[in-house]
This record gives structure tokens, sequence and C-alpha cells, in this order.
């Protein structure tokens, strides 16, 4: 992939460009990842005599350094914003993903800015579980000379709302690190809080480091095309093509196909990348909150500058299906009910998660009522949320569209049904209809550089829908390295989610291997961890063998996985736990096991 | 001669019925089999089906269609010890899906079992001491035998020859054994003595009469043997060859044939006459065009000296002149009758065969208390299946009559007491919607039809008139439509051939009446008709006979009766 001067302002002489396009020609994203690391490694000992094109003061050598962690890209487009800012302030920085941050310069380092998300359950992101480690380690240095500032992502509809941010920002200053400024928590509605924490956190580096007469920093040598034309913000209008169940049977789980038409968006998304949409809230949904809290939809409503009917905020403005804290904290106190009260109390956080889990605001307005106000309960709710689906098609296969497998969250209640904001949305949208979308991208979930290499591909349910862009790309684009599908769901007759596909595609050898484990279709469960352990030897021989191996799908099936390929490689591999620990910590190094889970 | 079909060449290279039927049961992404093995499944006893009501909206979803299997098994004679019958429902309700599926040649089929769950069902099957070797494919298929319930020990003496039979013409392969038991695979090179490495040209079927009834349709087999039977004694059987019912719409060398007869044997050269007239099938019969492949073609082809000739060549001694013989009826008889050993039998009207639990209507669970009362108290009785999809619950002590009379009438099986004959007497086949063959409904037609066509007997003062009724749906005829007094027989989804002037003994075949109509049309045809038959009948005439008597269709050559 070429380095050329698409790059934003590179400071490299032209010569020197040739030679890197040399050095990087053809190296799969494991290599260039390394490579991004390496260069920053030696950008880092330039301090003392940095060479004529890293310009920054000699004497101090100061520097900030921006490390992020990331899963779905937030972070990393908070902690590059930042980059810019400081950049054009004419200051020396450095960014750096947490994978790429050499821990062991820790000790040196002046000045740092960490933006991190939490995932899973209270997980850090796969890119920065060796550094939240390292610094948890007691191998941890002493920081007496670090400042720091921390800002944490978060989704508050999680009982573990920002943790990782927040236990590190604890951690750095037991390690004895200066704290410039307070933690910042950002919600979903991330730049809300992110907009005041990175001008506090421009400022602070203007004090602390002197500005030199030009910047440097490690440019990320994958040119993302900004997918920022679009945005959650700016969604483009694009239209449904084709709604079609993928499931059979009443009853049971329903999956939607859609086929998306993207034509006139410019957007140019990889195998791998999500889609984000902008959901509306269920009609009958926002009419049930009316009634529950004898609200009139009509009401002109003001909030934070912007006037709409009631009904319109609740309908495409605020989140009215995921409970978070701040709601259950408001309900709490509105509705002045101990028990409620209590949930929020850390030693019930189980009872908590339980109730994010299984409930929806209507559900506690109903059971708690209390006298709200339009007003109030628009600044009470969070904005309404965009959702990410992971894409299902390559282009190289579909050209302008974009196909998604959505799991229609549909559920009956003793109060009525209740459904999923946006998978009850993209339901129940008809070919032809309009919906808002944008582009995720999602540069840790690629295929390998290099076709000749092997896949492993574990994605049950709609985990799966990545690996259906996968197949058709490696297949469009002739890619020698095999395929092998690892999929599982309820039931072989009514869940075989895109069967008739799967099994053309071991007809005509695009893939080239394929394991099921349907879990309810017989007396004892059996998933996708089952089958690999059972198949544990072809998975160690195809990893030995340079294979990549992707995990798409719910968290905690994810986890599962990650324990089985560790007995895996245990049994098979002949190591101890923490030798398999090793390897798999080394896979992920090398970019050669992703995950995207949700 | 032309091509062998490609089925030739799948029952050439299957390694004697093995082909990759293991391989395929094992394939986890498809519940199909691999194409060939769906073909040699048959030889097994089995059939690769799907749900075709669900066909289109799971291409839309993009996934495959919904497979399953039935499995019929070989059951000469359709005899099944009460504890057999226990078996075969908890098989039938644990693996299938439809209940059980009393057939047209006297045995049993179940439908809606899971690749899965087919060699579980097999070995259950197993278990209880039944197999379904040669049930289907290119074989000598289920061998029928009167029921004949008054004369038991002529019923014994001819079906211990339907039983020899059966298992003599057999295949020998372990094939079975090894796809569906734990038998350890083999290369398969054992030998076929009989049925030659490819088998058969196309399916071969036999069966047994005792006049004065003619519940087997004696003329639609290849080979039907009508026991003569002197003083009391069973002098041995006419021997008719060449009878069929399949033809294709079209196909003008396709027909349905009645078989013709061509002497008489001793009972001792039953199994020499069946051997020689198989392995003339076996060469002389079409191997490159299946649709016109049967015996009966092969006798047409070479007239019917050559064959008597050529089975007495092949036999090793000259066939008698036939005997002649009397039928007087062909349906079943219904309720309590009295055997000459003192023992009672119970005939059961099972609506088309099927016996499944559904809608209020507990069929299935009165067999099985019925099967159950017998196992414990009278293990020696059997129940018995009638090639008119029926049920015969024969040798039953006197003292369990009134049990059993309790059960039938809880479990709505006492059918014969209110039903018209109308009612008693149809057959109607499998059809839609497990059937690839069907172009139309049948079998889950009749409970909306036959309510009908009932009224417009009653209105004409025909109420308990018995007409026989068979309804296929499709040419294939796989209720012996062609013999039938009316006949209905499937063109395209709600369109039907109606085929008039059968007589009831099943001795002389219909003609097409009308074409390609629909059920408004095929009721008000009737409707004419039997307006005409109430007033111009001649005392006790059939109304087949009438209709042939008073010339609405002319008896034909049986060439020109296909559809
Ligand atoms: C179950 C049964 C009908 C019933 O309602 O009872 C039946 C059902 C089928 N018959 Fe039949 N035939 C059945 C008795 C008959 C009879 C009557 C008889 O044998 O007394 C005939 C007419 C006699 C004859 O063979 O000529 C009959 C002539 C056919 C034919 C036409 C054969 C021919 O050479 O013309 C086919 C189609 C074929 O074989 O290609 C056929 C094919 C079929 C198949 C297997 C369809 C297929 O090949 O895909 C049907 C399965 C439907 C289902 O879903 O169950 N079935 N079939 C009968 C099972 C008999 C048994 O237990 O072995
Ligand atoms: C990177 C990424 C990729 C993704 N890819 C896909 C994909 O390919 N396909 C896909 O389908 N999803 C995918 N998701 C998940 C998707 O983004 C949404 O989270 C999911 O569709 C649910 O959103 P929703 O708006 O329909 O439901 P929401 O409105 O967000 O949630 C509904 C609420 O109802 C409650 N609830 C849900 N089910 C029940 C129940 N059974 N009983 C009681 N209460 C319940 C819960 O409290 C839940 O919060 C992905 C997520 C991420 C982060
Ligand atoms: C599968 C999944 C699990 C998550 N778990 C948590 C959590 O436990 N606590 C939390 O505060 N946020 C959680 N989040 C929300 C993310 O932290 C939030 O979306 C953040 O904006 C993601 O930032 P990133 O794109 O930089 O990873 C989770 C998100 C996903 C998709
Ligand atoms: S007659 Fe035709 S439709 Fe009926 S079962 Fe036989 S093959 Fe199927």
């Amino acid at each position: 992939m070429p380095v050329t001067a698409t790059s934003p302002r590179l400071p490299l002489p032209r010569e020197r460009l040739r030679h890197l396009e040399l050095l990087t020609h053809g190296l799969d994203s494991a290599g260039l990842w390394w490579l991004s690391g390496y260069t920053a490694g030696l950008a880092a000992r330039e301090n003392s005599a940095p060479d004529a094109h890293v310009a920054t003061e000699p004497e101090t050598g100061a520097r900030l350094a921006i490390v992020y962690g990331s899963q779905t890209g937030n972070s990393k487009r908070i902690a590059e914003q930042l980059q810019r800012q400081v950049e054009t302030a004419g200051l020396a920085v450095r960014l750096l993903r947490a994978d790429a941050y050499p821990v062991r310069e820790l000790a040196k380092e002046r000045l740092l800015y960490v933006v991190i998300s939490t995932q899973g359950d209270g997980d850090p992101p796969d890119d920065a579980r060796g550094f939240i480690d390292f610094l948890a380690s007691r191998r941890a240095p002493k920081l007496e000379s670090l400042s720091f500032a921390v800002l944490g992502l978060g989704d508050s509809s999680y009982p573990q709302f920002c943790v990782v941010g927040r236990k590190l920002d604890a951690r750095l200053a037991e390690l004895g690190a200066t704290r410039l400024f307070a933690f910042g928590e950002a919600d979903l509605d991330v730049d809300t809080i992110a907009e005041p924490w990175t001008q506090k956190a421009l400022t602070h580096a203007r004090e602390m480091l002197k500005a030199p007469a030009s910047a440097t920093n490690v440019t990320p040598l994958r040119p993302h095309a900004e997918s920022a034309t679009w945005s959650a913000a700016r969604p483009f209008e694009a239209e449904v093509l084709v709604n079609q169940r993928l499931t059979a049977g009443d009853g049971g789980k329903d999956v939607r196909h859609l086929e998306i038409d993207l034509a006139g968006s410019g957007l140019d998304y990889e195998p791998g990348d999500a889609l984000g949409i902008v959901p509306r809230n269920p009609g009958p949904l926002v009419e049930a909150v009316l009634d529950a809290l004898h609200l009139d939809g009509a009401t002109a409503t003001a909030h934070a500058g912007a006037t709409h009917s009631l009904r319109e905020w609740l309908t495409s403005k605020r989140e009215l299906t995921r409970l978070n804290r701040p709601l259950v904290a408001a309900l709490a106190q509105r509705s002045g009910d101990p028990a409620l009260q209590a949930l929020l109390q850390p030693e019930h956080a189980d009872a908590l998660r339980a109730l994010f889990e299984n409930h929806q605001p209507i559900d506690l307005l109903q059971k708690y009522p209390a006298s709200w106000s339009g007003d109030m309960l628009v600044a009470t709710l969070r904005p309404l949320a965009p959702r990410l689906y992971s894409i299902a098609s390559s282009r190289a296969a579909v050209e302008d569209e974009v196909h998604l497998a959505v799991a229609h969250v549909e559920y009956a209640t003793a109060a009525g049904t209740r459904w999923g904001a946006a998978s009850h949305w993209l339901a129940t949208r008809e070919e032809g209809d309009a919906i808002e979308v944008y582009l995720e991208r999602n540069e840790r979930f690629r295929l390998p550089g290099d076709p000749d290499r092997d896949v492993i591909m574990i994605g049950p349910g709609t985990g799966v829908a990545p690996f259906r862009a996968f197949v058709q790309h490696r297949a469009a684009i002739g890619a020698r390295g095999r395929n092998w599908l690892l999929f599982g769901n309820p039931h072989f007759r009514s869940d075989f989610l895109y069967q008739v596909e799967w099994q053309a595609a071991l007809r005509d050898g695009s893939l080239h291997r394929m394991d099921v484990a349907f879990s309810r279709d017989q007396a004892a469960k059996l998933y996708v961890q089952h089958r690999l352990r059972e198949h544990g030897r072809d998975v160690f021989d195809w990893l030995e063998n340079g294979a990549h191996l992707y995990v798409c799908g719910a968290t905690a099936m994810a986890r599962d996985v990650e324990d089985a390929l560790r007995d895996v490689i245990m049994k098979h591999g002949a190591g101890d736990a923490d030798a398999a620990g090793e390897y798999i910590a080394t896979l992920r190094e090398q970019h050669r096991y992703a995950r995207d889970v949700y | 001669m032309n091509e062998p079909s490609d089925l030739e060449r799948i029952k050439r290279e299957s390694r004697h019925l093995r082909g990759s039927l293991r391989e395929s049961l094992a394939d986890p992404i498809t519940g199909a089999l691999h194409a060939d093995d769906v073909q040699l499944l048959k030889f097994h006893g089995g059939y690769q089906q799907d749900d075709r009501d669900v066909r289109e909206a799971r291409r839309l979803a993009k996934l495959e269609p919904d497979y399953s299997f039935f499995l019929r098994l070989r059951l000469p004679g359709g005899v099944l010890t009460p504890a057999q019958w226990l078996a075969m429902d908890a098989m039938a309700q644990r693996y299938g899906t439809r209940g059980l599926r009393l057939t047209t040649r006297q045995t049993i089929q179940t439908h809606g079992i899971r690749k899965v769950d087919l060699r579980a069902a097999a070995q259950a099957i197993h278990a209880c001491g039944l197999d379904t070797i040669a049930a289907c494919g290119d074989d000598n298929r289920n061998v029928v035998a009167a029921v004949n319930p008054l004369l038991s020990r002529l019923h014994a003496q001819i079906f211990g020859q339907a039983q020899a039979l059966s298992a003599h013409l057999r295949p020998k392969s372990r094939a079975w054994y090894e796809t569906w038991l734990d038998e350890p695979a083999t290369d398969g090179n054992e030998a076929e003595p009989l049925l030659g490495d490819t088998y058969l040209p196309r399916k071969f079927k036999i069966g047994f009469a005792v006049p004065p009834d003619n519940d087997i349709d004696v003329f639609s087999q290849d080979v039907g043997l009508v026991a003569i039977v002197a003083d009391g004694e069973l002098a041995g059987y006419d021997v008719l060859v060449g009878g069929g019912m399949g033809a294709s719409h079209g196909n003008t060398r396709t027909y349905p044939r009645m078989a013709s007869p061509i002497g008489f044997i001793t009972p001792d050269q039953v199994t020499a006459l069946a051997e020689a007239a198989l392995t003339l099938q076996r060469d002389h019969g079409d191997r490159s065009d299946r649709a016109h492949a049967r015996f009966k073609y092969t006798v047409d082809d070479h007239g019917l000296p050559w064959i008597k000739a050529e089975v007495e060549r092949r036999a090793g001694f000259a066939l008698r002149p036939s005997r002649g013989f009397e039928f007087a009826q062909r349906g079943d008889r219904f309720g309590w009758r009295r055997g000459e050993d003192g023992r009672w039998h119970l005939g059961l009207r099972i609506p088309f065969g099927r016996v499944q639990d559904k809608a209020g209507v507990t069929r299935q669970t009165g067999m099985r208390e019925v099967a159950a009362l017998l196992a414990g108290r009278a293990p020696d009785a059997q129940i018995r299946l009638t090639p008119n999809q029926n049920a015969l619950v024969a040798g039953v002590p006197a003292e369990l009559r009134e049990p059993i009379d309790a059960i039938v009438a809880t479990h709505d099986l006492a059918l014969h007491r209110a039903s018209s004959r109308l009612a008693l007497n149809t057959i109607a086949c499998v059809a839609l919607p497990t059937c690839g063959l069907a172009m139309a409904e049948s079998e889950r037609w009749m409970p909306t039809f036959l309510p009908r066509l009932q009224a417009l007997l009653d209105r004409h003062g025909l109420h308990g008139e018995p007409i026989d009724l068979r309804v296929s749906g499709c040419p294939n005829g796989c209720s012996r439509p062609y013999l039938a007094e009316v006949a209905l027989i499937g063109k395209a989804p709600g369109r039907y051939n109606l085929m008039l002037g059968g007589d009831h003994r099943g001795q002389r075949m219909n003609a097409l009446y009308r074409e390609n109509i629909t059920e408004p049309a095929i009721l008000a045809a009737l409707d004419g008709l039997l307006a005409r038959f109430a007033a111009e009948r001649e005392t006790g005439e059939h109304f087949g006979d009438f209709l042939v008597r008073t010339g609405v269709v002319m008896p034909r050559d049986s060439r020109e009766a296909a559809a």
C-alpha cells in the first residue's frame, strides 16, 4: 500500500519516501504496525539528537505522547483530533496506539495523555491489554517525572461505566505521576465531554512544552481516507434495497439480511468495517412513554438551544430503549423508591447489570410513577446513540451496496412487546425506504495484507457477518490462503445464516473448511468453543502456519472462545497457562488475533 | 441398446449400494445427502424429500430446502406383532413428524425424519426384528399378500411363502447393516447372485391374492399369484405377469397395464417361478429409459408367448394351464369377524393410512393402546396392514373384544360404524407436501372433497353406495387409480383428470372422462352421472359397470387408458 504524498504532511524528503515505500511495499498490517512501533521507538530515542527533520528543542526535548486504546475507533478519533490541534499549536507530539507504545519508556516520559475506552464487561480494548496489564503489574516503574491526564470513553448503560479509564487514571497517580486535570468520563455522546477535555489538554500541553518551530510525529503508515465526510452527526441518507428474513419458522430468532444502496455516498468501506445506523425509536414506544407520564407529544420542548415537539425529541433525539445510571438515579430520586435507590449502591452492581440487560426505561417509568415534565424528561434522557453493524459484504463483490445481518431485538413482556431501537428500525424498513448511515472504520479487524495467509474465522450468530465480507473479498481478489469458518446458532434448520452461500463457497473452493455448532439440536448444549477444542490440533497447526484468527459476535462468546483457544495452545503447543498467554499476546501484537465483539 | 441411464452408473459404482452414504450422513453443512447417495438410499428403504410448502420461503431466506426423509419397512404380507407396532410407534413419535403412514403395499412409512436421526431410527427398526431393505429402489419391493382374516390356516401358509420370497429375493449386500448399524465397513465385494451388480432396471412387485378377495389388486402387480384352493387346501397359483399402474402425462410409451395370466404353478414352484421372472426382467428390462423400464413394457416389447417360454426355460419347468378364478370384492371388511380358529379379527378404517394424533383425533394413541393391550394379554395376536391403507387387528381372543372396543370407541377408530361406503373405500396417495412428484393434493384434500362428494350421493339417494374412489396426486398411480370405478389423477394444483368405468373387483381399467378439471367441474360432472345412475341403474349394478353399460365411457385397451 503506497505511502505517497497522499499521507498528510510527511516530514520526509522525497528520496527517503521512496526507501520507505520499498521497505513497506507488500508488508501486511502486522508488519506495518510493528514498523510504526519501531520508528516510534527510534523517534523517542532521538530526544538528545534530533535529525534535521525532527526539530524539537534539544535542551528540553520535551514532547507530548498521546496514547489511545480503542475498539471501535472513537478513542482513536479523539486522540487524532488532539494530535492535530497540538501539532498546529506547533508542539512536539507523537500519537501511539497503546500496543505500539514502548512501555519501558514510560519512566522517561514527561507528558502523557491517554484516551481509552472500556469494552466487554469492564475490559480494556484489545489493543490496550498489554499496556494496561503492564501498568497494573508490579513491573510498572515509578513515574515521578510524568504528568498525565486520562479521558475515558464508555457507555453509561453498562454498569462498569468507563472503569478502564478511571482505574488507569488512579493507577498513574499511584505510581507517582502528576495528574494535570480531572479524569474525563465520556458517554456515548462522546464529544460533550471530549471537546472540553481536549481543550484543557491543549492548554496544559502549551504550558508544559515550549513551542518549537515545527513539530514531528509518527504519521500513521496507513493513510485513512477520511470516512469523516459522513458521520453520526452528519449521516448519509441511503436507500434500503432488500430486507429479507434469514431465519425460518415462526417464534425463534428473527435475523434480517439488509442490502443498502451507498451509490453517491463515496463511502468506500473495507471488509471488517462497520456501518453506523442512526435509528428512530418505535412509534408505539414513544406513545407508551407519553401515556405513562401523561405528557402531550405535541408540546414544543426546548433543550440545549434546540426546540422540537416532545414527540420528535423522543422519536429521533433521545435514547428510549437503553437504561443507564443517570436515568436510574433520576428515577430513584423522583419516585423516591428505596429499592431503586439501593440498586445504585456498589454492592448491588450485579442486580443493576441484570436490570440494564432485561429492562428498558419504559418498564421503569411504568413501574415507578413520578411526575415528569417534558423538559425534565428530555434533559434526563441521553441523546439517541447510533448503533453499529458489521458490514457483511465486500465492495469487490457488491460494488455500491452494503449488506448487513441484523438480529431483530423483539421480545414480549407482561406490559407489551419491546423492541431494540435500531434493529427494529431496520427490521421494519421496506425496500425503497431511506435510512441514515455512516461508515465506522475498524483498522484492527482486517484481512491479512498477504493473500496467501490462512484465516480462521469464528463467528456464531450475527458474528458471521464480517466473515461473509471476508470470504467474498478473498474470492474476488483470488487470495490463495485457506479460509476456515466456525459458525454456531440455536438450530440447524431455522438459524443457519447464509447456509446456501456457505455451501456454494465450499463447492467452488472460496471457503475451505466450515465447522458448525447448533446449540439446541441435541440434549447437551454445543457451542463454537467446543468445536475449537474438538479440532484443537488443526487450529494450532493453522496458527503455527501463520494463520490469522478472527472472532466476532457476543462478548461472552468471545471470552469462552479465548479460554478454549488458551486450552488448545496449552494442549498442542505443550506449554503452561503462562506460555499460552504469551502465545496469544504475541498473536495479538502481530495482529494475527483480532476480535470484534458486542 | 441406447446409453444406460445415469442410475445404472450410480448402481455400478456403488460397491453394492454403499456409495458415500456414510460420508453423506456425516456432512454437517447440509440436511441432504450427496446426489448419488439420494438414489442409493432408496435401496435401503429411505427417501430424501423436502417440505414443498416452505420451499420458496426458504430459498429467499438463503436456507436450503427443509430436507427430511421417510423410512419404509420391508414387511411382507403386512404383518406386525403388537410389540413391533409399539416399537414403530415409539420410533415415529421420537424421530418422525407425521405419525405412522400405512401404505398401499401393506407397510409403514415414517415421514419427516432428519438426516441426523436416520441411523437411530433405522436401529430402532432393526431392534424389533424388522428392516427397510429394498422397500424402495430397483429391486423386489414389499411382497403383498391377501389379508384374508377368516381362513387363518391358508393365510399362515401364504404369508409364509410371501415372507420366504421377500427374504430370498432381497439384496445380499451387507450395505444396509454397515450403513445403519455398527457393522464394520467392508469394500463391498460380496456377490449378488440374483439381482446382479446393477440390481434391477426398475422396481419389481410381487403379490399373492386369495379369491374371493382381490384386496392386493393382483392385476397391478409385476407378478401376481392367485391362490387356487381346492376343497380347503392350497392347490397352487394362477400366475399373472406384467401388471403396473404408472404412466407419465403425455408420454405415450408409458401406460397402466393389467397383468396377464400365463399359467398355473404348485406352491413348491413359487420360488423358481419368481426367480425366473425377476432374472428375465433383470436381463431384458430397459436400462436406458427409466420411464419404460418396468416389467410390463418388457412383456409388451417381447410378447406374452416369448415371455412365457423364457420364464419356463429359466424356471426349468413348464407352466400348467391357468385354472381360472373369480373375485367378489376388493375393499376391506370392517368390524369384528370370527375366524375358523375361533379367534376374532377387527377391521379398522384408517383414513388414507395416516395414523397420527392431530386436531383432536387420537388414532395413534388408540392404536398404541390396542397394541399395548395385546402385547400384554395376547402377544401372538397380529396387527395386519391392508393394501387399502387400513389396519386389521387379527387373532384376538374373545375376552379382549370388549376392552378393545372401548379403546377403539374413545379414539375415533370405529369409523366403520358411522361412515358411508365411500368414506370407507376411498384410497388417496400421500402427495403433498412430501412427495416430490406430486402435481396436485391428494391425501390432504380428501377431508374437504369427500364430504362434498358424499353430499351428492346423499342427494341422489345413494348414501350407502359402495363406489370406490381412488385419488393420486400424479399419474404414477400409487393409489392404483386406473383400476377404480372413479379416479382423480393430479395434473396441476387443483386440477385433475377424471377417470371412470373401472370395476369394483379391480378386473377392468377405467378410461379418461374429463381432462384437467377443477373440483367444481369434477362435482358437476359426477352430479349428472350419479343422477342418471340413481334413475337408470339395474338392480345391484355397480356405478362403474353402469357407466360402461350405458356407454358413458368405453372400456378400452389398457394402452390408451393412460391419463
Ligand atoms: C406410500 C405410497 C402411496 C400411499 O399413499 O400408500 C407411495 C408413495 C410414493 N410412490 Fe408409489 N407409493 C405407493 C404405492 C405405489 C403403487 C401401488 C402398489 O404398488 O400396489 C404404485 C402402482 C403400481 C406400480 O408400481 O405400477 C406406485 C407407483 C409409483 C410410481 C410409478 C412407477 C412406474 O414404474 O410407473 C412412482 C414413480 C417412480 O417410481 O418413478 C412412485 C413413487 C412414489 C414416491 C416414492 C415418490 C417418489 O418417487 O419421489 C412416493 C412417496 C410419497 C411420500 O411422500 O410418501 N410410485 N406406488 C405407496 C407405498 C407402497 C409401498 O409400501 O411400497
Ligand atoms: C462493532 C459492532 C458490530 C456489531 N455488529 C452487529 C451485527 O452485525 N448484527 C447485529 O445484529 N448486531 C450487531 N451489533 C450490535 C448492534 O450494534 C446493536 O447493539 C444491537 O442491534 C441492539 O441494538 P438495538 O438498538 O436494536 O437494541 P437497543 O435499543 O440498544 O437495546 C434494547 C434493550 O432491550 C433490552 N433487551 C434486549 N433484549 C432483551 C430481552 N430478550 N429481554 C429483556 N430485555 C431485553 C436491553 O436492555 C437492551 O438494552 C454490533 C455492535 C458493535 C459494537
Ligand atoms: C461489546 C461492548 C462492550 C462495552 N462495554 C462497556 C463497559 O463495560 N463499560 C463502558 O463504560 N462502556 C462499554 N462499552 C461502550 C464503549 O466503551 C463505547 O462505545 C466507546 O465509545 C467505544 O470507544 P472506542 O471506539 O474507542 O472503543 C462497550 C461497547 C461494546 C461494543
Ligand atoms: S401418485 Fe404421484 S403424487 Fe401420489 S404419492 Fe405417488 S408419486 Fe406421489
